[in-house]
């Protein structure tokens, strides 16, 4: 991770993709959202979705565990660039996210292909020692947006 | 395929529906996270000690995770669910530790059919996560599609 003033709005990140194979879709449902259209090949094909779909919560946990991949090569980097003895930024957690939408469903051998771009990265009124930052992700099939979140994550002020 | 018992008709305004309880444990937290969400805080207590959370606790997807299960199991099982367009906003207010208790509500804010698709209505509710000391650990906005009673 970085710190908060290390952000910079605009900036973007390709997180790499995630392939939806049937068994994990199925898996994840039984887990999480045991819903006919998440765990049958043929309710998927009778629902709107038009075939076995993921569920709207794998989706979106696909997105968390590649921003996590990608932030710990960066955080790597960065440790590898530090001198011994200076502090080194974790990410706080988040508060919430806003406005997420699944614009089309994801089906059985689908990939979808996730990014972030900084949105902001505000001092917190609250937590003179934290940050906001604020990101907008996406994933895709093809060319077509699929999915697209609003997160935010509190981050570490670079200390005085 | 099970009896539809519950459509988009039988959701009112102003009604608050129990989804039920579940208690999370730290080899589930741990799981969770190892899979989706791996990072000091959701992995181990010299993580979670260190970090905003004071304690191990579980990924925030994780606790939307379950509430989804819930309202899976307690409401939308027999239900003409079509799915869902979105979340409007998701608030995680409180850390959830190993052993907390996690109880469910969704309190219907709207109804509304679908000129577009009059087989279907559109229900958005306010759904909360209320812990074991009865403070709110999350609370969610969210649009339901559900099929309608005349369509059938």
């Amino acid at each position: 991770m970085r710190w908060l003033e290390d952000w910079t709005p605009g900036e973007a990140f390709d997180l790499g993709s995630h392939t939806f194979e049937a068994d994990a879709i199925v898996d994840f449902a039984r887990d999480f959202d045991p819903q006919p259209f998440h765990l049958d090949e043929a309710a998927g094909k009778a629902s709107l979705f038009g075939g076995l779909a993921a569920s709207g919560w794998h989706v979106a946990c696909a997105w968390m565990a590649l921003w996590i991949a990608n932030q710990n090569r960066v955080m790597a980097d960065l440790t590898a660039n530090t001198p011994a003895g200076e502090p080194i930024p974790i990410a706080g957690p988040s508060p919430g996210f806003e406005d997420m939408r699944w614009l089309k469903p994801v089906l059985a051998g689908d990939t979808v292909i996730y990014r972030s771009r900084v949105l902001s990265a505000r001092a917190s009124a609250t937590r003179p020692e934290w940050g906001i930052l604020s990101i907008r992700n996406e994933g895709l099939i093809g060319d077509a947006v699929v999915f697209h979140f609003t997160g935010f994550v509190f981050m570490p002020r670079r200390p005085q | 395929m099970t009896e539809t018992t519950r459509w988009f008709e039988d959701f009112t305004t102003g009604e608050t529906i129990p989804l039920g309880s579940r208690t999370l444990t730290r080899d589930e937290i741990v799981a969770f996270a190892a899979r989706w969400d791996p990072q000091p805080m959701h992995l181990d207590d010299a993580g979670g000690d260190a970090s905003l959370l004071h304690g191990l606790a579980a990924s925030g997807w994780h606790t939307g995770c379950i509430l989804m299960r819930l309202f899976a199991d307690n409401l939308l099982a027999g239900s003409a669910s079509l799915g869902s367009p979105g979340i409007e906003s998701l608030r995680w207010m409180k850390p959830v530790h190993p052993g907390d208790t996690l109880t469910a509500t969704l309190h219907v804010l709207e109804t509304r059919t679908s000129s577009s698709r009059p087989q279907m209505g559109l229900i958005r509710g306010r759904f909360e996560i209320v812990n074991q000391h009865g403070e709110h650990a999350a609370r969610m906005e969210s649009t339901l599609m559900m099929g309608r009673r005349t369509a059938a």
